[in-house]
């Protein structure tokens, strides 16, 4: 390659015999820079470059001014782009919105793409809402019941969760399931000793009557009879027009040992659920109670 | 005038006659030909499928080459096709040099394809040169207006293959004809049209010596036994003219004609020695053969060689003795390793594709919650099940399942109504629900294994998951 640099340009500069380049003079630990040109194609790439930013400045929102910003022939903003999108979201969602608002669950369950729409989307809203108490699987936890489960308090069916949903249970709305369990110890209507034996007779009833009856489960029976039944049925079986839980099963809310079962006696529960009526918009509602049907224990 | 900006030689290759040309001419044939043409392949796969030989279906997610069938779940057999190319380059590489930039790059290709057009329309070398040194002539306009009109024409050609790949070819052609082609199609034909415009007819050679990894990183497979194009320094040299009747004592046999260096598409004089912007194609040797038959000296004064080899008939020449006859090392430890690597990716994917199933299954486990105590005290856990039919049939799946004696089992299909089988449509993914009931036996995860027996054949597709209880 000829020589093609001047001579002299830099303090140090010298003529490589090697390359048959000039060096700029800067050298570190015996390594010289040679001077040589950069190609004539990277000029024209950088070139090229800026014509683009110009076009761009042209085009798109870019310089600030004391008046804001220059806004660009295309009119094009973050904002609008956002905007767009979610048209186009709503115009997707729309066919299936749309047709949500007047199809009954029975409609619904018989049309397999907007049951899958309805689903979806009430898996999203349950975890924004419904997941700080009931767990983002909807497995509940203790005082919150598990909704994955065949147990249910005030039933099972998508008709019976949607107004669960709308009423909420013991919330300020006019309609809740509003039935209190008294508080039997507290309120001083049970001893001490009768609870004991009511809570031995509890704790049995999911196994059904034993063989060999023990005076205190004997007793309890009584006490039972007398002061549960009402609510909670003969044997246990639960009121779900009261909300009261079924007893003779394996599911138990806030613990099925005999020392909670006293606690809960003495004491009562009054698990609250706020009403979703005015939270959610009615779509909302019924895609989330399509949701917790389909969790594995809706009737 | 300070010259802070080199601007790149331009080459004009001088036309040239000979076996490596030939080799070219046929490269440029068979492959081209097989870009343009395979689109157009057709290949029977029965109703509601494709027809087409090859084809890459984005919409439709399935990969097409003749008998095989890639669903994006079979995407690793890419990853082997793309091993299989890189070691299949680093093995040619090591044995043969550069053959892949000198013969089948499309870089190469078009752009020899495109020097041909310049030569059809311009001339050859001297006329090229003469062309671009004279002034705005009418047959200046006229002959760089023809080259890069055909340029451009090749470019579109080559756009407009590209997205037959894609798309139904004929179907497409179609579109194409009655300009009714969508935004994506267009854009392809135009930014490639463009990009083979540029690289073949401007870029060129700057893309190997400047832009190309693979020019860059190729020296590591080379070693003093893979083959390079060497000039015979120890016959050739010194050089010099030479009159017709003279002697050739104390005279080398390169008469300096420069045949070499002006037929070459790098600009580089290979009697230089292996040099970076090579690209091994062969050009040289054809001319410099050509020059030796004229002036009636052997051939093979350039010639694809190795390094030993060369190094061992200039210590023969310094010793005084007859050259050794030229040897070619194929078995090296290097060459064996690139081709076990290569059998071994290709039996690897051989085997992947005699054994793929018409069925796959795929469960996920429920893991929020993992299992759900029911009011009887049994335990229940939710799988997702997903099947892939790959076959171009419906197809039902009687479900059962290994290693666990479920009290109930329940399928749940489409709006989780109760099915009892899955039948799921040709070519799709059928996804379904199963809720297994078991009384807790206090062992804790019990491995299963999910079994989906295909109605019509009996074969057997399954899945191995757990069964979870407290």
């Amino acid at each position: 390659m000829a020589n093609k640099t001047p001579k002299g340009r830099h303090p140090g500069a010298e003529h490589d015999e090697i390359s048959g380049v000039q060096t700029t003079g800067h050298e570190w630990d015996g390594l010289k820079e040679l001077d040589n040109p950069a190609p004539r194609w990277w000029l024209i790439v950088w070139i090229i470059s800026i014509l683009f930013a110009v076009g761009y400045w042209i085009v798109f929102p870019a310089w600030p001014t004391p008046a804001g910003h220059t806004k660009g022939v295309a009119g094009w903003t973050e904002y609008s782009k956002l905007k767009a999108e979610q048209k186009e979201i709503d115009q997707r969602q729309g066919t299936y919105l749309s047709k949500l608002h007047t199809m009954s669950f029975d409609q619904i369950r018989a049309d397999p793409a907007e049951y899958a729409f309805a689903k979806a989307g009430g898996a999203v809203v349950f975890k924004e809402n419904c997941a700080a108490c009931h767990g983002t699987g909807g497995e509940g936890r203790k005082g919150y019941p598990n909704l994955n489960d065949d147990d249910w308090l005030f039933g099972g069916r998508i008709d019976d969760i949607y107004h669960t949903i709308q009423v909420g249970s013991r919330s300020t709305d006019p309609d809740t399931h509003a039935t209190m369990m008294p508080a039997f110890g507290k309120s001083g209507i049970l001893t001490p000793a009768q609870i004991d034996d009511a809570a031995t007779y509890v704790v049995q009833l999911q196994h059904g009557t034993p063989a060999m009856p023990t005076p205190a489960w004997t007793r309890g029976q009584a006490v039972f009879a007398a002061n549960c039944a009402s609510c909670h049925g003969e044997g246990g079986g639960g009121n779900r027009d009261l909300g009261a839980p079924r007893l003779n099963d394996a599911i138990w809310l806030y613990g099925g040992d005999k020392a909670t079962v006293i606690e809960t006696i003495t004491n009562a529960r009054a698990g609250v659920m706020p009403t979703w009526k005015h939270r959610l918009s009615q779509d909302n509602q019924r895609m989330v109670a399509i949701y917790v049907h389909s969790l594995g224990g809706g009737e | 005038m300070i010259q802070l900006f080199e601007k790149a030689e331009k080459i004009y290759p001088r036309r040239v006659y000979g076996h490596f040309r030939n080799l070219k001419w046929l490269a440029m044939i068979v492959l081209l030909g097989i870009y343009y043409a395979a689109p157009w392949l057709r290949y029977n796969r029965g109703p509601h499928v494709p027809d087409q030989a090859i084809l890459i279906d984005l919409t439709g997610q399935r990969g097409y080459f003749f008998g095989i069938e890639i669903w994006p779940q079979e995407v690793y057999l890419l990853v082997g096709i793309l091993i299989l190319a890189a070691i299949g380059l680093f093995f040619a590489t090591s044995l043969l040099g550069r053959v892949w930039c000198g013969y089948a790059c499309p870089q190469t290709v078009w752009t020899d394809l495109f020097v041909w057009v310049e030569r059809f329309v311009q001339g050859d070398r001297n006329a090229r040169k003469r062309l671009d040194e004279s002034g705005w002539t009418f047959e200046k306009i006229w002959k760089k207006g023809l080259t890069h009109l055909i340029w451009l024409l090749i470019g579109l050609m080559t756009g407009g293959a590209w997205v037959f790949y894609f798309n139904d070819a004929p179907g497409l052609l179609d579109d194409i004809v009655h300009l009714s082609v969508p935004w994506s199609v267009l854009g392809w034909i135009v930014a490639l049209t463009f990009s083979t415009y540029f690289m073949a007819g401007f870029a060129r050679e700057n893309i190997c010596k400047y832009a190309c990894p693979y020019a860059r990183f190729q020296s590591a497979m080379f070693d003093k036994d893979t083959l390079i194009i060497s000039y015979a320094t120890e016959r050739g040299e010194p050089r010099g003219k030479h009159k017709q009747g003279e002697s050739w004592d104390g005279k080398g046999h390169c008469i300096d004609c420069l045949s070499c260096v002006v037929v070459c598409p790098m600009g580089i004089d290979i009697r230089n020695g292996l040099q970076y912007d090579c690209i091994g194609c062969g050009l040289c040797i054809d001319a410099c053969n050509s020059v030796m038959d004229k002036i009636g000296l052997p051939r093979a004064l350039i010639h694809y060689d190795t390094e030993n080899n060369q190094q061992a008939r200039t210590a023969a020449k310094a010793a005084g003795v007859p050259a050794p006859k030229g040897r070619m090392k194929w078995i090296r430890p290097r060459t064996v390793f690139y081709a076990a690597i290569m059998s071994l990716v290709g039996a690897l994917m051989l085997g992947a594709i005699l054994l793929r199933t018409e069925t796959d299954v795929n469960v996920i486990h429920n893991r929020s919650p993992l299992y759900v105590r029911l009011s009887s005290g049994e335990i229940r856990n939710n799988y997702q099940i997903k099947v892939l039919n790959k076959t171009h049939f419906d197809r039902s799946y009687t479900f059962s399942v290994a290693g666990l004696n479920p009290r109930a089992v329940t399928l749940l299909g489409a709006s989780d109504a109760q099915v009892k089988t899955f039948v799921v449509p040709a070519n799709t993914v059928g996804e379904f629900r199963v809720e297994l009931v078991v009384a807790p036996s206090g062992t804790g995860r019990v491995p299963v294994t999910f079994l989906l027996k295909d109605q019509q054949t009996g074969k057997v597709a399954r899945h191995a998951s757990y069964f979870i209880q407290p």
